[in-house]
């Protein structure tokens, strides 16, 4: 390695009242992926948006190709060739991939300006395409495209601009496995042609999988780069959080007692087949699969949330029937829901009206709010959980990812559910709060609450249940015990390699 | 108010009564509509020195009488907006309802039953207008453009284009649009009341929660088992009913039903809320804020009139104040989510 395409020497960036990066160094070389981690608040965004042009540094200053550079604005960082794809995609759904990829700066006709020459653009947007190693139509529209491909469509346009720097914030948050190793595979790629990646990522799996180094970010501080060879899963932890985490992925230390869920074959059009579980009092169950396998959909179900053609659904030994979710709620089911910001909260309300929304009726007299009691359910659930916020006033909007979904958590309790689905609870939070909510999932069940749990994340899924089942194409394909679950066994039945009865 | 403070943090007596105070006008002046009962002393200051007949009983309480039946349906409207749709058709409404009542005046049916009806009315459209938006997903804006238009062809059909005119027997309803309660004309005394009501409405019970929740977030809403639909046709069919209850006040005002009674009124109840600080993506806003927009557009219409300002101009008067309350309160936001951002 000679000399850093990109390196931000003692950058120091203050806002007021904060110190959000101090004295921070960071070399990224040609062709190497980086992976930068950090708990929330660590600094990496920060860090980011001035590598990116954003923001500008209070001190220390930033060297392209070893010669100091300042970027006004991310225009001006694009030109000098760094690229960043953030995890909210900007992509525009109405109008083509091609034209997607040249937004802003369409090819035009020549001696005809202000004529786009559409020749040229669906030419050149197909090479860059081809470049990325993306199977995509430039003729084709954004909007009936995958959240993958639209991804890659991004890719794509950031690096028809020449980019030499790519920085990808959390890119795989909504992909699934394969869509995952797809992206890796077009990453490796682009580092074989000498593209310099940032990787910022909160899975540690996924850092292991493509990093070459990684530099671990606390408290607006380098605690360390390495090479990914000398990194430990453990190591890393302990670097990002300060402390050791003696139980990374909680353990399950509740017995099982009688069924709580009990679903019969069910079924809904297109999306799942003859579906039958049960969970018991005390049982986490854990449901892995692909995304699209029919997990959520499932859950959608059980919640009320889309109707059921046929089958039935037993809590405590009692048929009930669920058309919306009030009545899943009545009967004690209540859903944690993938995503929170777009399911779970109303975002411009505080922190004790979301924590009490769900149970307002109960709180309320004579259908007139108890203000009272709404700060003592949320109170309470704010202790239990250790939801850190200024106030019970402060709306969520400004809580950290965790914190949120802490929020979320202490409104599925309030309903005092005897069936918890949890659906991606630990999605896109950092490995503290995530290490508390498993805890706290470990710890419901031990009070007799039947849990169904469902991650994209392996290794949580594997430690967390008593159970493992795998759905593929919207039905069960197969079952295994703690005991015999694995990594290799629960991908194999997820991707149909193997059928386990 | 209450207010739960994380531990380690002082408490209010050891800060003292100066930070108390501090909060409070920061949050006071946070508030939308500080910032429009500002402006609207500021505007009542300005008129009273530059004109004599501003600062007057008799002026003042018509301007109130006069900003009254956009302020009552305001109120409707701002609980439309406020779970993230809009109702275009309450000038319809106002007309139809209006005209339904003074049919039945003319033709010499018992008050209570001719008032109800035309309440009715109203709250049928309004019911029409939340079921074509929940059961058949129109969008808002198209559901209530139909009924609109709807509304208005049926009252030129049953009119012909005449006015109707209300029997002078009736002056208990002549009252509600003409009388007095000591020196307070009726329509503002319903006005303030329906205030009351709204705000009571809004701020302390699980529906007023609900219409919060389903603006801010309607799929969070569905999934936390709200009845979002339910509470969707709440909200039409009370600005249907308060839109009607503006058109019996005006019939009783002029003693007679015009056909064109209402026509674009939407303009002017829309603005008030906006002004009055709710946001058309739904989720924020509250009763008084609509009630202060409507009140300053009234003012300002007053002091033009008071002005010599030519009535062409007052209408553009009107556009520019709608502009610029909003951009206000957008360069507001942006400065404290600015300061938010910086805290980290």
């Amino acid at each position: 390695m000679s000399v850093p395409v990109l390196e931000a020497r003692d950058i120091s960036k203050r806002f007021p009242g904060v110190v959000a990066l101090e004295g921070v160094t960071l070399r990224v070389y040609p062709g190497e992926i980086h992976a930068v981690v950090g708990e929330n608040g660590a600094g990496k965004s920060t860090l980011m948006k001035i590598l990116s042009g954003v923001h500008q540094p209070n001190e220390g200053e930033l060297l392209l190709d070893g010669r100091p550079v300042r970027f006004a604005d991310p225009r001006q960082a694009l030109a000098h060739g760094i690229g960043i794809i953030y995890q909210e995609l900007s992509v525009v759904d109405t109008l083509s991939v091609g034209e997607n990829i040249f937004l802003g700066r369409l090819p035009q006709r020549v001696g005809v300006p202000g004529v786009v020459d559409w020749h040229r653009l669906w030419r050149d947007a197909a090479q860059v395409l081809e470049r990325v190693g993306a199977p995509v139509d430039p003729h084709q529209q954004v909007r009936e495209l995958s959240v993958a491909q639209k991804q890659l469509v991004e890719i794509a346009r950031v690096l028809s601009q020449d980019v030499r720097v790519l920085i990808l914030d959390e890119p795989t948050s909504s992909l699934s496995l394969q869509e995952t190793a797809r992206l890796f595979e077009i990453l490796r790629g682009l580092r074989a042609q000498g593209v310099a990646i940032i990787y910022i990522s909160h899975r540690l799996e996924e850092v292991f999988a493509i990093a070459d180094r990684v530099t671990v970010l606390r408290d607006g501080r380098v605690v360390g780069t390495q090479p990914i060879g000398e990194a430990t899963r453990e190591g890393l932890i302990r670097m990002m959080v300060g402390r050791d985490l003696s139980a990374y992925y909680g353990t399950v230390r509740s017995s099982p007692g009688p069924a709580r869920l009990e679903v019969r074959q069910l079924s809904r059009a297109g999306v799942l087949r003859d579906v039958s579980l049960t969970v018991r009092a005390g049982e986490i169950v854990g449901l892995a699969g692909l995304v699209g396998a029919g997990r959520t959909e499932l859950a959608r179900c059980l919640f009320g949330v889309d109707p059921i053609d046929a089958g039935e659904i037993r809590v405590d030994g009692q048929r009930v029937t669920i058309r919306n979710p009030q009545d899943a709620v009545r009967h004690g089911i209540v859903l944690v829901p993938e995503d929170r910001k777009l399911q779970a909260l109303v975002l411009i309300l505080t922190v004790r009206e979301n924590i009490a929304l769900p149970v307002l009726p109960r709180l309320a007299r004579f259908g007139f709010l108890s203000r009272r009691r709404e700060e003592e359910l949320a109170q309470g659930f704010v202790e239990r959980l250790r939801i850190r916020t200024p106030s019970l006033e402060q709306r969520v909007l400004n809580l950290s990812g965790g914190n949120q979904q802490k929020v979320v958590l202490a409104r599925a309790l309030a309903t005092n559910p005897k069936v918890l689905i949890l659906d991606e609870p630990t999605r896109g939070i950092d490995v503290g709060a995530k290490a508390e909510v498993h805890a706290l999932i470990a710890e419901l069940a031990e009070a007799g609450m039947a849990i169904l749990l469902i991650s994209s994340e392996l290794p949580e899924v594997l430690s967390m249940s008593h159970r493992v089942l795998v759905m593929s194409g919207g039905r069960l394909v197969a079952e295994f015990p703690r005991e015999e679950a694995s990594e290799e066994r629960v991908l194999a039945a997820a991707t149909g390699q193997a059928r386990v009865a | 108010m209450a207010e739960v403070r994380p531990r380690g943090v002082q408490s209010t007596m050891t800060v003292g009564a100066a930070a108390v105070a501090r909060r409070f006008v920061q949050r006071l002046t946070g508030l939308r509509e500080f910032n429009i009962l500002v402006a609207l002393l500021f505007l009542g200051a300005f008129l009273s020195v530059t004109t004599e007949a501003f600062l007057t009983t008799g002026n003042l309480f018509g301007v109130a009488r006069a900003f009254s039946l956009t302020a009552i349906v305001a109120i409707g409207q701002t609980m439309v907006i406020l779970t993230g749709g809009i109702d275009l058709s309450v000038g319809s409404v106002l007309a139809l309802a209006g005209l339904s009542t003074g049919m039945l005046l003319e033709r010499g049916v018992p008050l209570p039953l001719a008032m109800l009806t035309g309440l009715a009315v109203g709250a049928l459209v309004g019911l029409v207008n939340g079921l074509l938006i929940t059961r058949v997903g129109l969008p808002p804006f198209i559901a209530t453009l139909g009924t609109l238009s709807i509304g208005r062809g049926l009252v030129y059909v049953l009119t012909k284009g005449y006015p109707v005119t209300v029997p002078y027997d009736y002056q208990a309803f002549i009252w509600l649009g003409q009388g007095y309660v000591w020196i307070v004309p009726v329509p503002v005394i319903v006005m303030v009341a329906l205030t009351i009501l709204g705000t009571i409405f809004l701020g302390f019970t699980t529906y007023g929660r609900y219409i919060y929740a389903v603006g801010g977030n309607p799929e969070a809403a569905r999934l936390a088992g709200i009845p979002v639909e339910r509470v969707k046709l709440l909200v039409y069919v009370l600005c249907s009913t308060l839109a009607a209850l503006a058109g019996l006040i005006l019939v009783a005002r002029l003693v007679s039903a015009q056909p064109s009674a209402g026509l674009g009124f939407e303009l002017p109840v829309i603005a008030a809320s906006i002004i009055g600080g709710t946001s058309l993506m739904g989720g924020e806003g509250t009763v008084l804020g609509a009630v202060l927009g409507a009140a300053i557009m009234g003012v300002l219409e007053n002091g033009m009139v008071l002005l010599g300002v030519s009535t062409y101009a007052q209408q553009a008067v009107t556009g520019t104040v709608i502009i610029l309350a909003v951009a206000l309160d957008i360069w507001q936001k942006r400065r404290r989510a600015r300061v938010r951002r910086a805290r980290g």
